[in-house]
């Protein structure tokens, strides 16, 4: 179960707020539900590693929404920690996470995080591709000597 | 000194209000969305992130909207900005193996695995002005390949297996963090690589370039430069599991440099390092060469007495906001201060001239 929530977190995350949006009010879900911390703004320190590989140290800040809620019929409890400052993308990333963990979560599965997950593939796709374009052949020319 | 003046509330109003309307500029001219600049002007805003020290694209193209296109005003506003937001927390290391690279190429070796890709790059442009952007016009589509899945490793890493260049040791200690506690020196490599994040692109380039002159010997070659997105990863205490929390772009560039060797070690390479938010490759570069060179005391080089090996000046120097800061604070009324000076040299030119007087008279 971790390793599913993991993943779908992480995608709701990652997600564009207009996608997430648009596919949220198309699955027509309205759960009623209680906060349990309401949509707040703030910073997380991203660190990295010096040589990629050593110590770590602090690279700068990233504005992060969580929120924290439980629904009213089934009690199951949702989190969002989203990048940005849309509190409404935290909001429904924490809906999700709470539908997804109770016995609706079959229809968001097929309505929100399969076409999320195909989009974000495709998303990433399309720049592999046009990296793989700028790819360089090198060829060595005769030489002088060799000739 | 420092007297409370009161006083000009008018006068200010009105020069704010007239501000606004230069930042307006000719109204018959459409004007700039925030979404225009991100999205068109967007290494500028990569800029205004790296040296504001906060990721937020949308944050920092308004900004850029506000102070009219000028960058340090733009990056005093988002360090304002960052002050008022609560920290929730710290991320993982990001881990730039894993990178989903637009750009990768390496100046050391030619067949490098995963291919040398050049990216949306200005390099090889002839640098003549294109009059076609002058006139609204839709663009070429991109050409596109077939991508492959291959990984894309680190180029030192390949040193690093034949032991040619120096260890980078993974060591996860929280690093100290110039945000909360003041920069002190001497300072670990750990707290250089953060204050040179943010420093001033224009300052690290002048830097990097006096190493390059000759001012703290240490070649470099760019072993690598990889721009592209990395995950963000946090440990999420009420969840007790780390989850992904967004995604950034990031610029990293290693260097590798002359050796260094000792009576336990064989000669080895050695190597600089920088990592910068956003497509910032000129920043990484210099930042891995002020990186190399300020290293000089670890690696037992000597100290040349350049700049660039001198923490205390680059680190102190570096820093835009607080340089203008200091820079600009000298232009606001300091009429209280002058006038002591004033007062003062008037007392030592009449002393002066009594003095001339009595001698004459004697």
């Amino acid at each position: 179960m971790t390793k599913e929530r993991q993943t779908w977190m992480g995608l709701l995350a990652r997600a564009p707020e207009d996608r997430l949006k648009a596919l949220w009010a198309e699955t027509g879900m309205t759960p009623a539900f209680s906060w349990l911390r309401a949509p707040e703004v703030g910073g997380v320190m991203l660190r990295g590693r010096t040589g990629g590989t050593g110590a770590a140290f602090n690279l700068g800040e990233m504005t992060v929404t969580r929120c924290a809620l439980r629904l009213t019929d089934c009690g199951s409890v949702g989190h969002a920690y989203v990048q940005g400052r849309d509190k409404s993308k935290a909001e429904i990333a924490a809906l999700a996470d709470a539908i997804l963990q109770s016995a609706n979560a079959a229809v968001l599965q097929d309505k929100l995080l399969t076409p999320l997950q195909a989009e974000e593939v495709s998303r990433r796709t399309s720049r592999a591709g046009k990296a793989a374009a700028t790819k360089v052949d090198f060829f060595t020319l005769v030489r002088g000597e060799d000739a | 000194m420092y007297v409370a003046v009161k006083g000009g509330e008018r006068a200010i109003d009105n020069a704010h209000a007239w501000l606004a309307e230069e930042r307006r500029g000719d109204q018959s001219v459409t004007e700039l969305s925030v979404a225009q600049i991100r999205e068109q002007l967007s290494l500028a805003v990569n800029r205004v992130m790296a040296e504001g020290s906060l990721y937020d694209p949308d944050l920092a193209a308004l900004a850029i909207k506000q102070s009219r296109g000028d960058l340090i005003e733009a990056i005093f506003l988002i360090r304002a900005y960052r002050t008022t937001l609560p920290r929730f927390g710290a991320s993982q290391p990001v881990d730039t193996a894993a990178m989903r690279c637009d750009r990768r190429i390496s100046a050391t070796f030619k067949d490098v695995p995963g291919g040398q890709i050049l990216g949306p790059t200005f390099d090889y442009t002839h640098r003549l002005l294109d009059f076609k952007l002058a006139a609204e016009g839709e663009v070429d589509a991109t050409a596109s390949a077939p991508a492959s899945d291959d990984p894309v490793p680190h180029v030192t890493g390949f040193l690093n297996r034949d032991g040619l260049i120096q260890q980078e040791t993974p060591d996860d200690a929280p690093p100290p963090d110039l945000t909360r506690e003041p920069l002190e020196f001497p300072a670990t490599r750990s707290l250089r690589q953060q204050a040179l994040a943010r420093g001033d692109e224009g300052f690290l380039l002048g830097m990097a370039y006096s190493t390059q002159r000759g001012y703290a010997r240490n070649h470099a070659f760019v072993g690598e430069l990889r721009i592209g997105a990395v995950s963000v990863e946090m440990e999420i205490p009420e969840l007790g599991f780390a989850i992904e929390i967004g995604e950034i772009t990031l610029t990293e560039c290693e260097t590798v440099n002359q050796f260094t060797g000792s009576k336990t070690e064989p000669p080895q390479f050695t190597r600089g390092y920088g990592l910068i938010f956003g497509q910032s490759e000129r920043k990484a570069l210099s930042v891995a060469l002020v990186d190399r060179a300020l290293r000089w005391a670890e690696l037992g080089e000597d100290f040349e007495a350049a700049p660039a090996q001198d923490e205390e000046f680059v680190l102190s120097h570096a820093d835009n906001v607080q340089a203008t800061g200091f820079l600009e604070h000298i232009k606001l009324p300091h009429y209280v201060d002058f006038q002591s000076e004033l007062e003062l040299i008037r007392c030592i030119r009449a002393e002066a001239q009594s003095a001339q007087h009595q001698e004459a008279a004697e």
